[in-house]
């Protein structure tokens, strides 16, 4: 199952092979991690996607937390929360398929970024599911490049 | 204390030593820790001069497992940082507090492949329980007092330190900080009472209970507490390897070692158990055997001060996340009244007797008729006899390390050090240096095989030199003798690389480093050299038992099995 984990870590030299290196050493898969800081300069937030059953999302979690560079890690999955990433994409386009990679961007909410005689840069924001989405309609026209952030999530206000 | 005065790194490194009353430490020069080694040389701190980093490291982990105070080990940059690896994995694995300072290159060379330079906190990351870099001598202090803090706080381990050189020749105001504020490091000490009562509850339902104590115990210091706790509820209780020595090993309750070489009764009454009570252990597949076959009808408590070791590799019921010693007291004062304690005693009084009848019927054993090639278990029984089982026994990797932990009873607590986790040759002189540092007065036996033992030979001259009578007891089979048992049993036969027919005289290498020498080839003069070799007291000795090559550790359960499985003698 794909779990969203956001963990809080000291923003100290090192932190991130600490991280990258506790996920490859013990043999745990991340799908994305996105790392910046948070309000407080001193503190980073990590946000990872990655896939296991309970058992393993389990170890996941107390190893994340054994760490003594880790302050705090939170499991998303099973709460309501806001999950968005951001893609730039490249796509080339002719004369006759303008008009359509144009509606496409917009049925999408997308923006262009940049135009080129033979190509388009397309910044989306979504949901993972959406940019992969995007990513399959556009295909057919071309897609010279992507560059995706990863996942970012923050959980849902209570109402 | 030296406070607010002005100093340069090198002073500040030793001041802090001091604060953290440290009193030895294990260690190499090199280039990058000459202002340290200089401010060394006026004292007080005792500094033994290894032969190889990685023994320094070694040396460190068997004072620290005797003495419960964390080793600390100083070695210069690059090679001299890369050499401490084993030693720093071998006491992450088996939870060893520990302090390794390296030096480094100065700051401005970092990242320049500069001469000696190694990216010590990269390659370290994984087997430390934590490490630094110092980059700021401003930091020093602070982050000296962190280390020894993480290293000898919750589940213990080692914390490396890189200081680069002009940390050392800078100089600051010296001010040793008087507490530690991690929040992000909180470990958790006291059981939580409602899971403390949830296990007593069902533990004092059960019908065929068995304790299973590991390394935890002893860690803790919580020996008396454990045998406190198995006494009044009659607990049949097994140690792992390295949780020998936590519950003693002629307590008519000892059921001996568990798991891949445990006795014939422990690993049935685990197999059978309704009720494992996991303490300070960690279920570690040389215990376990076959996962999905260990301990099938038991509920199982489990006490850890690691939250990762619970459901890691068994799926708990009962967990307990608490230091074992303040747990075993809490769950000692909550047991119910004598009365009710002896009807549960009663209760399980056909469970005890069956494990008794596994213990007599299936006892360890081997051939005793004294024909033939000396027995190397004869020589670990009368190295238990001679030290009346009051020596402190390290070991290296292999069949003597499982002899000894099968042969010798250790009744005390921190006097069998052994590499559990890692397993690794070449562990067992320098940390029988370490302990005999640690405790001068105290007999302190490394038992060796002849391959372990040229792992780290090099530090005999080491114990010549601070006079320290280690006795080296080699069981010298000639080949790698456990990998040559498995090879026998699983591979036809076909000996591949494990015969080391090229060996030293360890006499006359003994000699040539100032220690003493001692050949036995006959059973019958085993017992008059180790009694000639207890009288030495000034130097080491090195005893060259010629073994019969062919004997192997029985029982044993085969990799990938289940512990019922075992092929006896």
């Amino acid at each position: 199952m794909r779990h969203t984990i956001s963990v809080f870590v000291t923003n100290e030299f090192g932190v991130l092979s600490r991280i990258s290196g506790l996920f490859s050493g013990r043999g745990f898969n991340i799908e994305s991690l996105t790392v910046a800081e948070t309000m407080d300069p001193e503190i980073s937030r990590m946000t990872i996607i990655t896939r296991g059953n309970d058992k393993i999302l389990e170890q996941i979690t107390k190893q994340l937390n054994k760490l003594i560079s880790v302050i705090k890690v939170h499991d998303f999955t099973n709460e309501k929360h806001i999950e968005r990433e951001l893609a730039m994409i490249k796509v080339s386009h002719k004369t006759e398929n303008r008009a359509e990679i144009l509606s496409i961007v917009e049925i999408f909410r997308g923006r262009i970024l940049d135009i080129s005689p033979k190509s388009y840069t397309i910044e989306i924001t979504g949901a993972c599911e959406k940019i992969e989405a995007i990513t399959e309609i556009l295909r057919p026209f071309g897609i010279k490049e992507i560059a995706r952030t990863g996942s970012l999530v923050i959980g849902r206000s209570p109402k | 204390m030296t406070k607010n005065k002005t100093m340069t790194g090198a002073e500040i490194f030793i001041q802090c030593l001091i604060a953290e009353e440290v009193k030895t430490i294990f260690g190499f020069p090199g280039g990058v820790l000459l202002p340290v080694y200089d401010v060394l040389y006026d004292g007080p701190i005792e500094h033994i001069l290894v032969r190889h980093e990685q023994g320094a490291v070694h040396m460190a982990d068997g004072y620290a497992r005797v003495s419960g105070k964390p080793g600390v080990v100083l070695v210069t940059s690059g090679p001299g940082a890369t050499n401490t690896v084993t030693g720093i994995a071998t006491a992450y694995m088996d939870s060893i507090p520990m302090v390794v300072f390296t030096g480094q290159v100065p700051t401005a060379l970092i990242g320049n492949d500069a001469f000696q330079e190694a990216d010590i906190v990269g390659i370290t990351r994984p087997c430390t329980k934590h490490n630094y870099l110092v980059k700021d001598i401003k930091d020093l202090t602070k982050i000296i007092k962190e280390a020894f803090y993480i290293a000898t706080t919750g589940r213990p381990g080692p914390v490396l330190v890189d200081i680069p050189k002009d940390i050392f020749t800078g100089t600051t105001v010296f001010n040793y900080p008087d507490k530690v504020s991690i929040p992000s490091y909180q470990p958790t000490y006291k059981g939580h009472p409602g899971q403390v009562k949830k296990a007593l509850d069902f533990i004092l339902k059960s019908k065929r209970p068995v304790v299973y104590a590991g390394g935890g115990v002893l860690l803790s210091d919580a020996s008396k507490e454990l045998t406190k706790f198995s006494e009044k509820l009659g607990l049949p209780t097994t140690t792992t390897l390295m949780g020998l020595g936590g519950f003693p090993g002629t307590h008519p309750l000892h059921m001996g070692m568990l798991g891949m070489h445990g006795t014939y009764a422990a690993n049935m009454a685990v197999t059978d158990t309704d009720c494992l009570i996991a303490i300070g252990s960690r279920f570690d597949d040389r215990v376990t055997g076959k996962i999905a076959e260990f301990a099938p009808y038991a509920g199982v408590v489990h006490i850890d001060i690691d939250p990762t070791s619970i459901s890691k590799n068994v799926k708990v019921d009962i967990p307990i996340v608490g230091d074992v010693k303040k747990v075993l007291k809490e769950m000692i004062t909550a047991l119910p009244k004598a009365a009710e304690l002896k009807k549960f005693r009663k209760g399980i009084s056909e469970w005890s007797g069956e494990i008794q009848k596994w213990s007599t019927e299936h006892s360890l054993t081997y051939d005793r008729s004294g024909k033939g090639n000396i027995k190397p278990q004869y020589v670990i029984e009368k190295l238990y006899e001679l030290t009346k089982g009051d020596a402190i026994i390290t070991t290296e990797v292999g069949q003597n390390q499982m002899w000894a932990a099968q042969f010798y009873k250790f009744d005390k607590p921190r006097t069998f050090l052994t590499s559990g986790g890692l397993g690794t040759m070449g562990y067992g002189l320098p940390a029988a240096i370490g302990a005999q540092i640690a405790f001068p007065r105290k007999t302190v036996i490394d038992i060796a095989g002849d391959g372990s033992i040229q792992m780290n030979i090099q530090e005999i001259a080491t114990a010549v030199q601070y006079r320290l009578p280690v006795i080296v007891a080699i069981l010298n089979n000639m080949v790698l003798g456990m990998v040559r048992q498995w090879q026998e049993l699983f591979y036809d036969k076909r000996y591949s690389h494990t015969c080391m027919s090229v060996a030293p005289d360890f006499v006359k290498l003994a000699e040539s480093y100032g220690a003493a020498g001692f050949k036995v080839t006959e059973q019958e003069d085993v017992e008059k050299v180790i009694k000639s070799a207890l009288k030495i007291k000034d130097r080491p000795i090195i005893i060259d038992f010629r073994v019969e090559p062919f004997e192997g550790v029985y029982p044993m359960v085969p990799a990938g099995q289940p512990i019922n499985k075992m092929l006896l003698v």
